[in-house]
């Protein structure tokens, strides 16, 4: 009964840290909520994979949102504060879309746990929530930033899904390193071209 | 010595120490000889085999455990590695002569590295990681550090990231419809899954809008490399998936559907090329008209699928390389590789376009060159199953023989009294001659590649047969 519990407030705890990322623009609340976020999603893993394993993605998660923090605090120019340039935008957009993923969500979730018997409400709701608002997330920006959140929060979805019905050490390790890739790759994204270049490179 | 390690970690660990300690002439050299020297021991050395040298036996044994799972290569993988790992000699090789940087081959052997253990990997479906972790070590390929990333990159990333989830999902669900195939929902959903994780994974119509864009915004040398390396992959994984699942290889509905795809690939890429303004560009959709030719041979319901796939899969690696290193050398030149800036280049640079256009005339299938025996058994495999299929398919080569056409009207067009120089150093001349010659070689005696592969089938249990 404790354990449904705390599944279902790590369950409320992703939908209150992706509403954040998606609404707000400050980088520096956004990586806060991501943080919060590899929290939650390291409970939910912890329900079909060993301590250690779960331990083992949020540190890992922890160190993509350093890793992205660093390179975005040493950034000069404070570029993905800036609204879209595109329609529709703004927050209650973004809040809408956000609805509609929760609805998705709560409807889909109890013929999910029919089709697959065993991986749990909170597992599953937890893990559609990650991947709708990681998904709408990469489908709302252009900003370097925004789109690895958005891919971070879709595979870590995908990993609390995943755990359930794969328990191999090879593949949570590579799911690992792959989350570590894509900060790493994030931010580098973010660096490249933000420093006047003094040496002669390939064209 | 096993042969993972070898092909995977031996490239992986030379990739990371090139990376440290070589400097930019001397890596392309090591990086290809490390390359050369794993193609001839896999072509040398059967795995799983003992041989005795002089007093000594030496045997490759075919896997190692890591993590409780097997990587494993087979005798079958030797011909398959000796193609990759000399197609990536090939491509190391030239990375002095197209100016490209020194991580290329650093990076390169990794991504290679990669890539091989995606065909070892025991469950095959994990591969779709490990593809995954190749897609992006090409990314500070695509975007050098002095250059905002491109849009196209970005799309690059997602839609690579997007694949893997789709296909390690579908994987998992297989293996319930093997257990009971005739529940037609979960066969349904998983085919979906499959599809949609094939789809971003080669870009798939209309999924391949980042192609044209990368070789717009990207090192020409570097977008080529990734159109061949990871597409050769992907369909060699795709390969496993129809072997490993009877429902998926013998499903009429399936097979319809990836030609469907394909030849919307071929027509479209054939189509976008022909109207193009941008030698870049150009190749981009080259590559996906050829894309879509893979994809096309994979939907064959013939035992020639196997055959036909990797006779189209070994010139490809030759002619993206010829092509790309030509657009690099011009575009250290033009900059921009578009029409109004490449005009009347062929008197400056006339090994360079002339390599180039040959190597978009072999795209095209045009005969003598590399890219026609596969293309003419792809198209007699074709004709004898939907003539319509292959009307669109030679409807889309017409579009790239458009595109060629356009691209020499546009490299040769200069005032009569402009005088021909040879503006290429003797490295990009020789590098681009060998790849030429190559080109005619495939084209016009195929059968050396025979003993390649003539053994590939055995890659497969079930395929092919």
């Amino acid at each position: 009964m404790i354990i449904d519990i705390i599944s279902w407030t790590a369950v409320g705890v992703i939908l209150a840290t992706s509403t954040a990322m998606l609404i707000n623009l400050d980088w520096r609340a956004s990586l806060g909520a991501l943080a919060v976020q590899y929290i939650a999603a390291f409970w939910l893993v912890t329900q079909h994979l060993p301590f250690v394993m779960g331990s083992a993605k949020l540190i890992t998660g922890w160190m993509v949102v350093a890793a992205l923090g660093m390179t975005r605090l040493s950034l000069p120019s404070p570029e993905d504060e800036q609204e879209e340039t595109f329609w529709p935008r703004g927050q209650w957009f973004r809040l809408i879309l956000m609805s509609i993923v929760v609805l998705v969500t709560f409807g889909s979730t109890p013929r999910i746990e029919t089709l697959i018997p065993g991986l749990g409400l909170p597992v599953i709701a937890g893990s559609l929530l990650l991947i709708g608002s990681g998904v709408v997330h990469l489908g709302v920006t252009s900003n370097l930033l925004r789109v690895t959140l958005g891919l971070l929060t879709m595979l870590t979805g995908f990993e609390i899904l995943y755990a359930a019905v794969e328990s191999s050490i090879l593949v949570a390790g590579l799911l690992s390193v792959t989350s570590l890739g894509l900060g790493i790759v994030g931010s580098y994204l973010l660096i490249a071209g933000s420093f006047p270049h003094d040496t002669e490179e390939e064209l | 010595m096993s042969a993972p390690i070898l092909w995977i970690v031996v490239p992986f660990i030379a990739g990371v120490l090139i990376l440290l300690f070589l400097r930019e002439r001397t890596s392309p050299l090591i990086g290809g000889t490390v390359a050369t020297l794993l193609a001839f021991i896999a072509l040398l050395f059967p795995i799983d085999t003992a041989l005795l040298l002089g007093s000594v036996s030496i045997k490759i044994s075919p896997s190692i455990e890591f993590f409780g799972r097997s990587f494993a290569l087979t005798t079958a993988d030797g011909p398959l590695l000796a193609i990759i790992y000399g197609l990536s000699a090939l491509w190391f090789f030239g990375t002095e002569a197209s100016g490209t940087a020194n991580r290329f081959v650093s990076l390169g052997l990794m991504i290679v590295a990669l890539l091989t253990a995606s065909i070892a990997v025991e469950p095959f479906l994990f591969a779709a990681l490990l593809l995954e972790m190749a897609a992006m070590l090409v990314i500070p390929l695509l975007v050098p550090t002095y250059q905002k990333p491109g849009r196209g990159v970005i799309r690059f990333l997602i839609y690579q990231t997007l694949a893997m989830p789709f296909i390690l999902f579908s994987g998992w669900m297989l293996a319930g419809v093997e257990a009971s195939p005739g529940d037609i929902n979960t066969t349904l959903q998983a085919g979906t899954m499959l599809g949609l994780g094939f789809a971003f994974l080669l870009g798939i119509f209309p999924l391949y809008n980042w192609i044209p864009m990368v070789t717009e915004e990207s090192p020409p040398y570097v977008a080529g490399f990734l159109l061949w390396v990871l597409p050769t992959f992907t369909i060699i994984f795709g390969l496993g998936f129809l072997d490993r699942y009877t429902w998926l290889r013998t499903s009429p509905q399936l097979s319809s559907a990836i030609q469907l795809a394909g030849i919307f690939m071929v027509a479209s890429g054939g189509v976008f090329a022909s109207l193009q303004k941008h030698i870049g560009r150009m190749m981009g959709y080259a590559a996906i008209a050829e894309t879509g030719l893979f994809v096309l041979a994979i939907g064959l319901r013939s035992t020639e699928i196997v055959n036909v796939t990797f006779l189209l899969l070994i010139p490809r690696g030759l002619e993206l390389a010829v092509w790309a290193l030509a657009l690099s050398i011009i575009k250290r030149k033009a900059y921009s590789l578009k029409f109004s800036e490449v005009k009347g280049f062929a008197r400056s640079y006339p090994i360079a376009t002339s390599a180039l256009i040959l190597a978009h005339l072999s795209m095209a299938g045009l005969p003598l060159l590399a890219g026609f025996p596969a293309r003419l058994a792809l198209w007699q495999e074709l004709a004898s199953q939907s003539l319509v299929l292959s009307f669109w398919a030679l409807f889309g080569m017409l579009g790239l023989l458009i595109g060629a056409t356009r691209t020499m009207a546009v490299l040769v067009m200069v005032e009569e009294d402009k005088a021909w120089e040879l503006k290429e150093s003797w490295m990009q001349m020789t590098m681009l001659g060998l790849g030429v010659i190559g080109l005619f070689l495939l084209g016009m005696f195929p059968q050396i590649l025979q003993p390649f592969i003539k053994d590939l089938p055995s890659l497969f249990e079930h395929l092919g047969r």
